[in-house]
């Protein structure tokens, strides 16, 4: 066996995903997958359906054989260890409680796999389903229970072995919006509370932002961008990041002598000259009044003229589609401005202006 | 709503039906039970008891009744061994082979029931293929009579006909167990042999039930295996109805040993349909 380029392992890293690599008949899934997952992160992999999210997680769990590639768990290498022999669990999207044992059983039902002690056993189950506001439903049959009640007997079920990872398949998308944001917070603090590493899989961006430390976005196969929400949202490092976490406009530029040129629209920046494309988030757009639009602005901010497409009314933002001209529409959300028509002028901070990269081989 | 004539229609086929064939003929049996026949073959219209004292007086019925179900126990035993492992195996592991496999497995179905048992016949008998074979292995110098016309060659036979009969309903149960509570199984530790005994076994109970019903009742009630391969040792219940209403001309003791087969047969009904109702989950 190859030793992996990476063994130097950071003392944090639990879990190490090294060069992953898995087929389905002729399709590649995964295309040579690299992360490494802290203990006590809550990581989430966040893409589209069809992005090999499910088959990542299916991998660690034990679910799948790599084609290429290691997973590590510490010190220990964990691809070739079957699914019941690896210090994980798993909450599956479906929830997969067991029809024929009580909820009881069904939480008992890893302790009594790994011969816990089974005077233990009832106190920790009792427990775990408290954890999960379930004790009282402690004898119940699942399918009495409601699919909300279900999801959170099945996360006692998985909390109960204390795993050194938890892994959790889009476990919240079969809730309906208020549940499933309700359960988006409990998630979140009970993580918190037992401190367990949570890889935790979605295609919904803004629970993917509500929840993580860190998001992995992956895209047909490939990682596009890992890091923390705030700064995949802040500084994302590709068109297809920036339009995939939250809303964006995308400005092709040409950039010369410390300028750069997007239609009528010039900046200020310190790029290497060339074609660039850059990712100006809506509410980095201001109005500026008709009072001080005649001031020649301070050279790190990027003032255009507009006029209003369509204004569309969301509370406390409205968002506006401005025609720049030259065919460019920008959206930008603006903090009440009331009812705008005709043309306006409008600026940005040039160090809103985020370069992107096309990723290769994307 | 429907018409009276469309009412009429749908039910009055099946009421007639079940009247003609079954109610009627169990009300002639319930009745010639009570009966009795003359020394000169004539039925004597005054109801007693004692066709079903005889039952027990003749230590004969007895013996064969308990035969009879030790017969069907056994086949139910050996039906379930054959057939659960092939069940297991088509569901969890033929792959693409599944198809071919399943049609394999239910083609014995399409033979004769008669040509199933003269097969057996020729294979079992003294001048058949097995004996040839030992004989030829030198194993056996002369040929092994006890294969043949013996409680063993009707076991063996009543197996090969009726372990479809419990292939069928278990694959049908397998192939509804949920994988991903297989995975789930395997995810909270338990190895493939705990995840079969505390999983996919209880799961897949009810159609071992119905198959084990399935084998139990057929071959309680069979005569033809006994007949063609069982000789005199091998005599089941049925055979001796066959020769009351036959050859022995005596109907009412043959309808008396008739209604407690069918009491027999509807209290085991009865009773699976009430573990089953326990054994099912949705």
């Amino acid at each position: 066996m190859n030793v992996s380029p990476q063994t130097k392992v950071s003392s944090e890293t639990l879990l190490s995903i090294r060069s992953a690599v898995k087929r389905f008949g002729n399709r590649e899934i995964l295309r040579g997958i690299s992360l490494n997952v802290a203990a006590g992160e809550f990581l989430t992999i966040l893409g589209e359906s069809g992005s090999g999210k499910t088959t990542l997680l299916r991998l660690v769990a034990g679910f799948e054989h790599l084609d290429g590639g290691e997973i590590w768990m510490g010190e220990e290498r964990i691809d070739q260890a079957p699914p019941y022999r690896r210090p994980v669990n798993t909450v599956f999207q479906s929830y997969a409680l067991f029809p024929h044992l009580s909820v009881f059983e069904n939480v008992a039902y890893g302790l009594r796999a790994q011969k816990a002690v089974n005077g233990e056993i009832p106190a920790r189950v009792k427990q775990a389903l408290e954890m999960v506001k379930m004790g009282e439903f402690i004898e119940s049959a699942p399918s009495r229970l409601s699919g909300g009640q279900q999801q959170r007997v099945a996360l006692a079920r998985a909390l109960v072995n204390r795993p050194r990872v938890l892994l959790l398949d889009e476990p919240l998308s079969a809730l309906d919006a208020n549940l499933r944001r309700q359960m988006q917070i409990e998630l979140k603090s009970l993580q918190r509370e037992v401190g367990i590493t949570f890889i935790f899989v979605t295609h919904d961006q803004e629970e993917a932002m509500a929840l993580s430390d860190r998001i992995a976005l992956l895209r047909a196969g490939l990682l596009e961008q890992v890091g923390p929400p705030r700064e995949i949202y802040g500084f994302p490092s590709t068109p297809y990041s920036a339009q995939f976490i939250g809303q964006t406009n995308l400005l092709s530029a040409e950039v010369q002598d410390g300028l750069a040129r997007s239609g009528a629209i010039v900046w200020r920046t310190s790029e290497p000259p060339g074609k660039a494309i850059y990712s100006l988030r809506p509410e980095c757009i201001r109005l500026v009044p008709a009072s001080s639009a005649q001031a020649a602005p301070d050279g790190s901010i990027a003032r255009f003229q507009g006029r209003i497409q369509n204004q569309t009314f969301g509370g406390a933002m409205d968002l506006l589609e401005i025609d720049c001209g030259n065919s460019q529409t920008l959206r930008a959300r603006i903090p009440a401005p009331g009812p705008l028509e005709g043309e306006h002028v409008f600026e940005f901070a040039a160090a809103d202006a985020i370069r992107l990269d096309e990723r290769a081989g994307a | 709503m429907y018409s009276r004539a469309y009412k009429a229609a749908v039910t009055i086929p099946p009421v007639l039906w079940v009247t003609v064939f079954l109610l009627v003929p169990y009300a002639l049996l319930f009745a010639y039970s009570f009966w009795s026949v003359s020394p000169a073959k004539e039925i004597i219209h005054t109801w007693s008891l004692h066709n079903y004292l005889d039952l027990f007086r003749n230590s004969m019925y007895p013996t064969v009744l308990f035969r009879s179900m030790r017969i069907a126990g056994a086949v139910t035993l050996l039906a379930l061994l054959l057939g659960y492992p092939l069940a297991y195996y088509l569901s969890f592991h033929a792959a693409t082979r599944k198809e071919l496999l399943y049609q394999l497995a239910i083609i014995p179905l399409w033979a004769s029931y008669l040509v199933r048992g003269y097969a057996w016949k020729t294979i079992l008998g003294t001048d058949g293929v097995l004996n040839g074979f030992l004989q030829y292995l030198h194993i056996t110098r002369h040929p092994v009579e006890f294969f043949l016309y013996s409680p063993f060659a009707v076991v063996l036979t009543l197996t090969h006909i009726y372990t479809p009969f419990t292939f069928l309903p278990i694959y049908a149960s397998l192939e509804h167990v949920p994988r991903n509570l297989i995975e789930a199984s395997h995810d909270l530790g338990a190895s493939p042999a705990k995840t079969f005994l505390r999983v996919i076994l209880p799961l897949s109970l009810p159609g071992v039930l119905a198959g084990a019903t399935f084998a139990f009742v057929l071959s309680l009630g069979d005569f033809l295996a006994p007949l063609l391969v069982g000789g005199s040792s091998g005599i089941m219940i049925s055979n001796i109805v066959v020769t009351l209403f036959g050859a022995a001309y005596d109907w009412p003791k043959g309808a008396a040993i008739s209604l407690c087969m069918l009491v027999i047969v509807v209290a085991i009904l009865f009773l699976t349909e009430r573990i089953e109702r326990k054994f099912s989950f949705r």
